[in-house]
C-alpha cells in the first residue's frame, strides 16, 4: 500500500513538472520599445537619449580643426590613431575608422530623434509641441553633420531605420536633406521659448542659428540674412565683453553662447566607449603632453595649431592668447614642463585643451568637463555678415556686424573694416577663422566658399570637399551607394 | 552383474571423490592499502553457491568442492580467480582497476559500462587529479584528454582558464556546458580538485542528450561519494610550497638602455638624452622587483563511511595562494566543506543527495593589459632607482602616459571579491515492475557575489591616466541562483538473453536568475582603504540608474534515449531532445535535437575471441546535431535598456534608449558533428588506444555582425543584432595510447600520450562585412585580429614584412607606407602589387589556434616510491608580441640590441629613432611562434611500507614532493606562451577574435610543493 502510494507520489510529480510550454515565456525587465510613449514623462526621456549623441559630436569639431589648416594631427607618434593621421595630410580612404565613428554616432541621433516622431501621435499633453522642437531641432542638427562630411547621405524622417532597412535607404541628394532640416528648424524656431527654464535645452534662439547656418551652407543668403537679423535684434544674446572668459568652464552657458553642448566630469569614461562619456573626450586629446604645471591638465596633444595660424592674427588681436597657447612661453613664464608629441608645433589648442579643477573622474583625459559653444553670439553675427555681404543685401549691416566681433578683440574700434564687396567678403574670412579658431568650423568654411583648395595642402578640389563614406558602412548596406567621387 | 555393481561403486567413488566438499574461510584485501573489503562478491564458478564478505573482509563458504574455482568480483576492483586446493585459510588481495571495462561512466541522466560507450567520452579519474595537486580542475584536464584544450587566461592567483573542446566553434561563447553532480557550475574555481570522484568529457554526439546546450561539448563531475559496508575512514591531504615566474624577459640594463635612447634620439636629430652612460651600471631590474616567491598551501580533509544502506561523505579544505606578483595583493583563497549522504530506503527506493558550500576570496593587480604591473615593469626605464630620496616612489616621468612605477602601483591598488555559494542536490529513484526505474533529480545553486574595489587619490606622474584626484569605492553586490529539475523514467530488459533493451524519457527544467546592484562612493576621508565603505563616503552614485538589474533565463527539455546492443556486441544508441530557451522568440523558442551512435566489439566476435594479441577492440562512429543558446537573454526583442544620458542644469540626465538591435528570427546555432572511433587493448590489456577523428560543422553561427551604422547601433548602450550568420568547421584527429606494465610487485611503471590535431576553418561568415574584426594592438590602431571566410577564427591580420630597408636606394625602390620611411626601417610586402602600401596589403600574417596539442604522462612505482611526470606540448600557435609601449624613453628586451645600425647591420630588427617611423604598425614583425612544450609536473612520492604502519590505524601514510611548469621549451619571447585567450584592454571578456595577442600576460608560476596524504 505504501510502495503504491509513493509509485503514485511519484508519477504525479512527473506529470506535474512536464511543465506547460509556456515556462520559457519569460518577460523582460526593461521595457519593450514598441510599448513606449504612454505619459510625457516617456517623451521627455526618450528626448534626454536623442540629445546624448551631441556629446559624441567632440569628434566632429576635432576632426574639422584638424583638416584644416589650422591645426595638425599631433598624437604621439606618426601611427597614433592612423585615421585621424591620415585625415591631416589629406591622405584619408575608405577605410577610416575615424569616419566611420562620426558616420554611426550621427545616425544614432538620427535615430534616437526619429524614434520619438514615429510615436508623435501617441498621445496628447501639454507642450508636446515643445517636445517635438527639440527633437526636430536634434534631428537637423545630426543631419545637417551628415551632410557636411559625407554630402548625399541615407534619408529617412519620422521613423527609425530598422534591421533589414538599410538595404533599401539610397542616398538622397543633400538639398532634399536640406529642405527637411529648413523645415524641422522652422518648427523648432516656431515652438521654443528663446529662454528654457533648464539650461543645456534647445532655444529658439538656437534653432534660428542653425537655421541661418543651414541656409548659408545652401548660399540661400537673404534667407539666412533674414532669420539671422532677426536673432540678432529680437534675440537675448549678446557679445559677452571679455573673450578670454568665453571658454572657462566657470563661464558656460553665457550670454554668447546660442547653442552649447553640455559636458560633466561626473561620470566616468573609457576607450571602449567613447561615445558614452559623459565629458568632452576632445579636450583630453587636445590637451597637453605629460603636463605639470598650472591651470591645465595633461592630455595626448592632438590637434596642435600651426604657425601658419598663429600669423594669421593682427597685431593687437587680443583673442590670439585665448586661442592659442604658446606652450614654450608659458613654461619658461610659469615653470611648467610638458613633453613633445608627434608633429609638435609649440602651440595648443588653448579654447579647448584639459583645464586643472575639474574632478579628473577615470579615465581623466576622457572626461573633462568643458562644454563646447557649437553656436557662439559671434558666429551668428559674421554669419549675418557674410549673408548680408555676399547676397548683395546690405554691406553697412554687414561691416556693422563685423566690427562688432572685431571691436571686442582689439578692445577698440581702431580696428574697424570699411571695405565693401569682396573686399568686405575677405575680411569676415578673415574674422571667421580668427574668431572661431580651434572650434571646428574652418575646414566647412573653407569647403563651402571654394577655398580649401588654395590653402589646404593636399586638397583636391572635386574630391576632398566631401569625406569618402566608410567602405565597410557601403558594403554592409549591400554595395547600394556610390562612393564619393574621388575615393 | 558384477560390471553393474563395479560400476556403482566406481560411480560411488567419483561421487564421493567429487563431494569431497570443505569449507573455505578466508579475507579479502585491497592489495595496496591492505584494507579489508567488504561486500566482495564470491561465486564458486559454474554454481549458483556463493557469498559475499563481511565489514572485516571475510567470508566463509560451507561445502566447497576440492578444485573448484572461486570467483572475486568487487565493483573498481579487477575480477580474480582461485583454485580450491584446500580448507586453509585463504588470503586473497584485490588491485584496483581504474581502467576496468566494466567502470561505469556517467553519460548523462544514468550510466554505461565503458565497455559499451559508443561515443566519445573520455574519462580523467579522481586518481590522476590527486596526482597533479591542481588548484582548479581546468589544470587537470590538460593535456590528459585528447582534444580538450585548457588556456590560462592569466598567471594570477583564481584566474579562471578556458576550455574548449574539440577547436574553437564561434566567436560567441565556446564554454561548454560544465556540470557537478548534475547541477549547472560556469566558475569552477569554487569547487575543490579533491571533492572530485570521476572528470568525464562528452566530445561528441553523445552530448546530445544535453540538446541545446551541448554544441561547445559537456563534461560531467562527479564528487566523491562513500562506500556502501565501509567503516568510517578519515582522510588528509596537506601540501604547502612556494611559486616563482617561470620566465623573466631579458631587458636592457641602465647602460644599454641610455645608449639605445641616445642613438634613437641622435637618429632624430635630437639631444643626447644622456650625456654620460658611464656610472649607470645596471641600473633598476624592475621585474626583480615586481616578482617575488609566492606562498601556497592546501589542507583537506575527508571522512566517508557506509553502512549496508547508507553512505555518507564530508569533505573540508582551505586554500590559500599568493600571487608572484604583488604576494598578498594578488591572492586567491578558498574554504569549501561537502557532504554527501545515500540511503536507501527500501531495496528500490533510493535516495542521494549533495551540498557543497564554498567560500572564495580574491584579490588581484591590473594585469594582462596597457597599464598592468608588468606591462610597467617591462616598460620602466632601468635608470629609475624605486623610490626617490625621500623614500616616496620614484615617478615615472618622460615614459608616456600609461607607463608608471610598477611598485607604486601595486602600493595602490585594493580590491577583494568575495563568493559565497551554496549548491546542492538530491535525487530520489524508484524501481517498479521488475524493469522500471523512475527518477527524479533537484539541484540549485545559490552565490553571493560582492567586490570591493578601493581607487585611492594618488599621483603616478605628469598626465599619467592613473593619476586620480578623487577617490573612490566601488562596491558590487550580485546574487545568482538556478535550479535544475530532472525526472525520468527508464525501461531496462534483457530479451532471450540477447538483446538488451534500455528506454529513457524524461523531461529537465532549468531557471537561473540574477539580482545585481552596486554603488559608487566618492571621498573616502582619509584615503584610506580602512574607510573605503559606502557609509562614509561623501557622495554616493548608484551604479544602475535606471534599476535596471535583474535577469531571468529559463530551459525546458523533454529527451528520450534508446539503447540496445545484440550480445553486447552490436550497439546502438539514439537521443532525441526537444528543448525551449528563453533567449529565442516564440518562433523558434523550440529546438529538437537528434543523434546516434553505433559500435561494434570486434574483440567479442569469433575471429578475434581468443587473439592473445587483441584484448578488446570496439568500432564506433556517431553523428548528430547540437545545439548552443549561449547568447544574452532578450535578442529577439527590441528593449529600453540603452544608455541615453545627457546633462541638462548641470546635473546628469538618465533617459531611456534602445538597447541592441534585436532580430526577431534568432534561433539555436546547429552543429552537426560526426565521429568515427576505435577502442582497443593489446597484450593482456597492457596497451591501450583510442582514435578519434571528427568533424563538427556549426551553422546557424550565432554572432553578432558588423551592421550598417545607419541603424544606430554605435549608439550608447547599443550594439549590433545578434543573427544566425556563418558556418565554422573543425576537423581533427585524436589519437592516445597507454602503456601499463607491472613488472613484478616492487616495480611497475605507466606512459601515456596523447596527440589532437585541429584544422579550423571559417567556412562562411553570411553577415553583410563578410569578416568581423577584433583584439587590438598598440594604441589607437586598427583591431588585427579577424573571423574571415577561408582562415582560421581570429586570424591576425596585418603587413607582411620583406626585410629591412638596407639603404635609401631600395626606400626609393620600393613603395612605402609614407614618406618618413628610411633606411633602417621594416619593409612592408606590397601584396597586392598596386604600388602603393594600404589597408589592402594587409593579409594573414598569423594563427592563434594550435595545429596539435600533446600530452605525455609517465610514471612508475618501485617499492615505496612513485614517480610522475607530465608535460603538455602546442605546436604551431601564433602569438602577438604587444607589451612593448614602444615609446621614445621605455626600456625594451634584450632583442633590440641586434637592431639595424647601418647598411647590412640587421635584416630583422628595425633602427632605433625616436622620429616619426611607421615600424609599429601591426605587421609580422610582432607575431611569433607560440609552439611550447612544457614540464607540467614533476612528482616523487614515498609511502610508508605496511610494516611500519601495522601497529598503528594509519592506513596510509604518503610524502611527495612536487614541482609544477619546471620547464618550458618555446622560441617565443613573451612571459608565457600557454596564455592564449584574455580580456580585453577595455576590460571586457575576449572572444576568439582577439586571442592570442599578448598585453605582458601574468606567467603561470613555477610551483614548488611539498605534501602529505594520511588516511586511517
Amino acid at each position: 500500500m505504501k510502495l503504491t502510494r509513493i509509485k503514485y507520489t511519484v508519477f504525479a510529480l512527473l506529470i506535474f513538472l512536464s511543465c506547460s510550454d509556456d515556462f520559457v515565456d519569460v518577460d523582460s525587465q526593461d521595457q519593450n520599445s514598441e510599448d513606449f510613449f504612454n505619459s510625457e514623462e516617456d517623451y521627455q526621456s526618450a528626448l534626454i537619449a536623442a540629445y546624448d549623441l551631441l556629446q559624441s559630436t567632440y569628434l566632429n569639431v576635432m576632426l574639422g580643426e584638424i583638416a584644416s589648416d589650422n591645426t595638425l594631427a599631433g598624437g604621439e607618434s606618426a601611427i597614433d590613431v592612423p585615421g585621424i593621421q591620415e585625415i591631416d595630410d589629406m591622405i584619408h580612404t575608405p577605410v577610416n575608422q575615424q569616419l566611420r565613428d562620426i558616420w554611426g554616432w550621427m545616425y544614432s541621433g538620427v535615430n534616437r530623434a526619429n524614434y520619438i516622431m514615429e510615436f508623435q501621435n501617441n498621445i496628447e499633453f501639454t507642450g508636446k509641441e515643445g517636445v517635438l522642437a527639440q527633437t526636430r531641432f536634434l534631428r537637423a542638427y545630426y543631419y545637417f553633420e551628415l551632410v557636411k562630411w559625407f554630402g548625399d547621405v541615407p534619408f529617412v524622417v519620422d521613423q527609425r531605420i530598422l534591421f533589414g532597412d538599410q538595404f533599401e535607404i539610397p542616398r538622397t541628394p543633400k538639398s532634399e536633406i536640406y529642405a527637411q532640416m529648413e523645415l524641422d528648424l522652422i518648427y523648432a524656431a516656431d515652438n521654443l521659448p528663446y529662454v528654457q527654464s533648464e539650461t543645456g535645452r534647445v532655444t529658439k534662439g538656437a534653432a534660428q542659428a542653425l537655421l541661418g547656418k543651414v541656409y548659408l551652407y545652401q548660399e540661400k543668403f537673404p534667407e539666412a540674412a533674414t532669420v539671422l537679423q532677426d536673432l540678432i535684434n529680437n534675440g537675448p544674446y549678446d557679445l559677452i565683453s571679455d573673450y578670454s572668459t568665453m571658454f572657462e568652464n566657470d563661464n558656460e552657458n553665457n550670454i554668447e553662447s546660442v547653442f552649447e553642448v553640455q559636458y560633466t566630469d561626473q561620470e566616468g569614461a573609457g576607450f571602449g566607449c567613447l561615445q558614452c562619456s559623459e565629458g568632452n573626450v576632445a579636450v583630453g586629446f587636445n590637451g597637453i603632453r605629460n603636463y605639470t604645471g598650472p591651470d591645465f591638465d595633461s592630455g595626448f596633444s592632438f590637434n596642435v595649431p600651426t604657425q601658419e595660424v598663429v600669423d594669421e592674427f593682427e597685431n593687437g588681436d587680443m583673442r590670439l592668447e585665448t586661442a592659442i597657447l604658446d606652450i614654450d612661453a608659458w613654461a619658461a613664464e610659469t615653470g611648467a614642463t610638458f613633453s613633445t608629441g608627434f608633429e609638435h608645433t609649440g602651440y595648443y589648442n588653448r579654447k579647448y585643451i584639459a583645464r586643472d579643477g575639474d574632478a579628473n573622474t577615470g579615465d581623466a583625459n576622457l572626461t573633462n568637463p568643458n562644454n563646447y559653444r557649437s553656436i557662439r553670439f559671434a558666429d551668428v553675427l559674421l554669419m549675418a555678415a557674410e549673408a548680408l555681404n555676399r547676397g548683395g543685401i546690405n554691406d553697412m549691416l554687414a561691416q556693422q556686424y563685423l566690427n562688432r566681433v572685431r571691436e571686442r578683440a582689439f578692445g577698440n574700434s581702431d580696428n574697424n573694416v570699411s571695405a565693401t564687396g569682396s573686399a568686405l567678403t575677405t575680411a569676415i574670412y578673415h574674422e571667421r577663422r580668427v574668431e572661431l579658431v580651434g572650434e571646428g568650423h574652418h575646414f566647412f568654411d573653407l569647403v563651402r566658399t571654394g577655398r580649401a583648395a588654395n590653402e589646404i595642402d593636399g586638397f583636391q578640389a572635386g574630391k576632398h570637399e566631401v569625406f569618402p563614406i566608410p567602405a565597410i558602412e557601403i558594403q554592409l548596406a549591400g554595395n547600394q551607394w556610390e562612393q564619393n567621387p574621388g575615393y | 552383474m558384477t560390471t553393474k555393481l563395479l560400476s556403482l561403486v566406481f560411480l560411488l567413488f567419483t561421487v564421493f571423490a567429487f563431494s569431497q566438499n570443505v569449507t573455505v574461510k578466508g579475507t579479502v584485501l585491497d592489495r595496496v592499502t591492505g584494507q579489508p573489503l567488504p561486500g566482495v562478491n564470491i561465486l564458486v564458478k559454474n554454481t549458483s553457491k556463493g557469498a559475499s564478505t563481511d565489514f572485516d573482509g571475510n567470508f566463509t563458504i560451507p561445502d566447497v568442492a576440492i578444485n573448484s574455482t572461486l570467483v572475486f568480483t568487487y565493483l573498481g576492483y579487477k575480477e580474480q580467480e582461485f583454485i580450491v586446493t584446500s580448507s586453509n585459510q585463504i588470503n586473497i588481495s584485490l588491485v584496483e582497476d581504474t581502467e576496468s571495462l566494466d567502470e561505469v561512466v556517467v553519460i548523462g541522466y544514468g550510466t554505461q559500462k565503458k565497455k559499451e560507450i559508443t561515443g566519445a567520452v573520455a574519462v580523467v579519474s579522481s586518481e590522476t587529479i590527486e596526482n597533479l595537486k591542481p588548484t582548479r580542475i581546468e589544470q587537470a584536464l590538460q593535456g590528459q584528454v585528447a582534444g580538450v584544450n585548457i588556456t590560462s587566461q592569466s598567471g594570477s592567483p583564481g584566474a579562471p582558464a578556458t576550455i574548449s573542446i574539440r577547436g574553437v566553434s564561434t566567436n560567441g561563447d565556446n564554454r561548454p556546458l560544465i556540470l557537478v553532480d548534475g547541477n549547472v557550475i560556469e566558475d569552477l574555481s569554487v569547487i575543490n580538485p579533491n571533492d572530485i570522484e570521476t572528470l568525464n568529457v562528452l566530445k561528441d554526439a553523445t552530448a546530445g542528450i544535453y540538446g541545446v546546450r551541448a554544441a561547445n561539448g559537456v563534461i560531467l563531475i562527479t564528487t566523491k561519494t562513500g562506500k556502501r559496508n565501509r567503516p568510517l575512514s578519515v582522510e588528509i591531504n596537506t601540501y604547502g610550497g612556494f611559486q616563482q615566474t617561470t620566465r623573466k624577459i631579458p631587458l636592457l640594463n641602465a647602460t644599454e638602455y641610455a645608449l639605445l635612447v641616445n642613438e634613437a634620439f641622435a637618429a632624430n636629430g635630437e639631444d643626447a638624452v644622456f650625456s654620460d652612460v658611464s656610472g649607470l651600471g645596471q641600473g633598476t631590474d624592475w621585474q626583480d622587483e615586481v616578482f617575488q616567491n609566492a606562498a601556497q598551501y592546501n589542507v583537506n580533509a575527508t571522512i566517508s563511511g557506509g553502512k549496508e544502506k547508507s553512505s555518507y561523505a564530508y569533505g573540508t579544505s582551505f586554500l590559500s595562494q599568493d600571487g608572484i606578483v604583488g604576494g598578498g595583493k594578488s591572492n586567491f583563497s578558498r574554504i569549501t566543506q561537502r557532504l554527501n549522504y545515500s540511503l536507501d530506503f527500501l531495496e528500490n527506493f533510493k535516495l542521494n543527495s549533495g551540498l557543497i558550500f564554498t567560500h572564495t576570496n580574491k584579490k588581484n593587480l591590473a594585469e594582462n593589459g596597457l597599464g598592468s604591473v608588468l606591462f610597467n615593469a617591462l616598460n620602466m626605464a632601468p635608470t629609475f632607482s624605486v623610490r626617490d630620496e625621500n623614500g616616496a616612489y620614484t615617478i615615472a616621468e618622460g615614459l608616456g602616459n600609461e607607463v608608471i612605477n610598477p611598485l607604486a602601483q601595486v602600493d595602490n591598488t585594493f580590491n577583494r571579491t568575495f563568493v559565497d555559494k551554496i549548491a546542492g542536490n538530491v535525487s530520489l529513484s524508484y524501481s517498479f515492475l521488475k524493469n522500471f526505474t523512475v527518477q527524479a533529480n533537484y539541484q540549485f545553486n545559490y552565490a553571493q557575489v560582492e567586490s570591493n574595489v578601493f581607487n585611492p587619490i594618488a599621483f603616478f606622474g605628469s598626465g599619467k591616466v592613473f593619476n586620480r584626484d578623487r577617490n573612490e569605492v566601488v562596491i558590487n553586490n550580485n546574487i545568482f541562483r538556478d535550479y535544475t529539475f530532472d525526472a525520468f523514467l527508464k525501461y531496462e530488459k534483457k530479451f532471450n538473453d540477447t538483446h538488451n533493451v534500455s528506454v529513457l524519457v524524461g523531461t529537465s527544467v532549468f531557471k537561473t536568475e540574477g539580482f545585481l546592484s552596486g554603488f559608487v562612493g566618492f571621498d573616502i576621508p582619509g584615503n584610506t582603504v580602512e574607510n573605503a565603505t559606502l557609509d562614509q563616503a561623501g557622495e554616493l552614485q548608484n551604479i544602475y540608474p535606471n534599476g535596471n538589474a535583474q535577469f531571468d533565463a529559463r530551459l525546458l527539455s523533454y529527451f528520450t534515449r534508446l539503447q540496445y546492443d545484440y550480445k553486447g556486441k552490436y550497439l546502438i544508441s539514439a537521443v532525441l531532445r526537444r528543448d525551449g530557451s528563453t533567449k529565442f522568440g516564440p518562433e523558434n523558442k523550440f529546438g529538437i535535437f537528434p543523434s546516434a551512435s553505433a559500435g561494434w566489439i570486434l574483440s567479442e566476435e569469433n575471429f578475434l575471441n581468443d587473439s592473445e594479441v587483441v584484448n578488446f577492440l570496439k568500432l564506433r562512429a556517431s553523428y548528430g546535431i547540437l545545439g548552443n543558446d549561449r547568447i544574452p537573454d532578450f535578442r529577439f526583442v527590441s528593449l529600453l535598456n540603452g544608455e541615453g544620458t545627457y546633462v541638462i542644469d548641470d546635473e546628469i540626465i538618465f533617459g531611456t534608449a534602445i538597447g541592441a538591435l534585436s532580430n526577431p528570427e534568432i534561433k539555436w546555432e546547429k552543429q552537426k558533428t560526426f565521429d568515427i572511433g576505435l577502442d582497443a587493448k593489446f597484450f593482456n590489456n597492457q596497451i591501450d588506444v583510442t582514435v578519434d577523428y571528427y568533424e563538427k560543422r556549426t551553422e546557424d553561427l550565432l554572432i553578432v555582425p558588423q551592421v550598417s551604422g545607419i541603424l544606430g547601433v554605435s549608439a550608447p548602450g547599443s550594439s549590433p543584432p545578434v543573427v544566425n550568420a556563418g558556418i565554422v568547421e573543425n576537423k581533427g584527429l585524436e589519437f592516445s595510447i597507454g602503456y601499463s606494465k607491472v613488472v613484478n610487485d616492487d616495480f611497475n611503471y605507466n606512459i601515456r600520450f596523447n596527440i589532437a590535431t585541429l584544422d579550423n576553418n571559417v567556412v562562411e561568415v553570411s553577415a553583410d562585412g563578410d569578416f568581423l574584426s577584433g583584439g587590438s594592438f598598440g594604441v589607437g590602431q586598427d583591431p588585427p585580429s579577424r573571423m574571415e571566410e577561408g582562415f582560421p577564427i581570429g586570424y591576425f591580420r596585418g603587413f607582411k614584412t620583406n626585410g629591412i630597408f638596407q639603404n635609401q636606394a631600395e626606400v626609393d625602390a620600393y613603395p612605402t607606407i609614407n614618406d618618413a620611411v628610411q633606411p633602417g626601417d621594416l619593409r612592408f610586402v606590397d601584396i597586392n602589387n598596386d604600388g602603393v602600401i594600404d589597408d589592402n596589403d594587409r593579409t594573414d600574417i598569423g594563427n592563434p589556434l594550435p595545429t596539435a596539442t600533446m600530452g605525455l604522462n609517465f610514471s612508475f612505482e618501485y617499492k615505496n616510491f612513485d614517480f610522475g611526470a607530465y608535460a603538455f606540448a602546442s605546436v604551431g600557435n601564433d602569438l602577438v608580441r604587444n607589451y612593448e609601449r614602444n615609446q621614445p624613453l621605455t626600456n625594451r628586451s634584450v632583442y633590440y640590441l641586434d637592431r639595424w645600425t647601418g647598411e647590412g647591420s640587421s635584416n630583422n630588427f628595425p633602427r632605433a629613432t625616436s622620429g616619426a617611423n611607421s615600424n609599429g604598425l601591426f605587421s609580422d614583425f610582432y607575431v611569433e611562434d607560440g609552439s611550447y612544450i612544457r614540464l607540467q609536473n614533476v612528482q616523487l612520492g614515498y609511502s610508508l611500507s605496511d610494516k611500519f604502519l601495522e601497529n598503528s590505524k594509519i592506513s596510509k601514510l604518503r610524502f611527495y614532493v612536487s614541482a609544477s611548469n619546471l620547464l618550458t621549451l618555446t622560441e617565443y619571447r613573451g612571459y608565457d606562451p600557454t596564455i592564449f585567450s584574455t580580456t580585453n584592454q577595455d576590460g571586457t571578456p575576449a572572444s576568439a577574435i582577439g586571442s592570442g595577442i599578448d598585453y605582458g600576460f601574468y606567467p603561470t608560476p613555477k610551483t614548488f610543493l611539498l605534501g602529505m596524504n594520511l588516511k586511517f
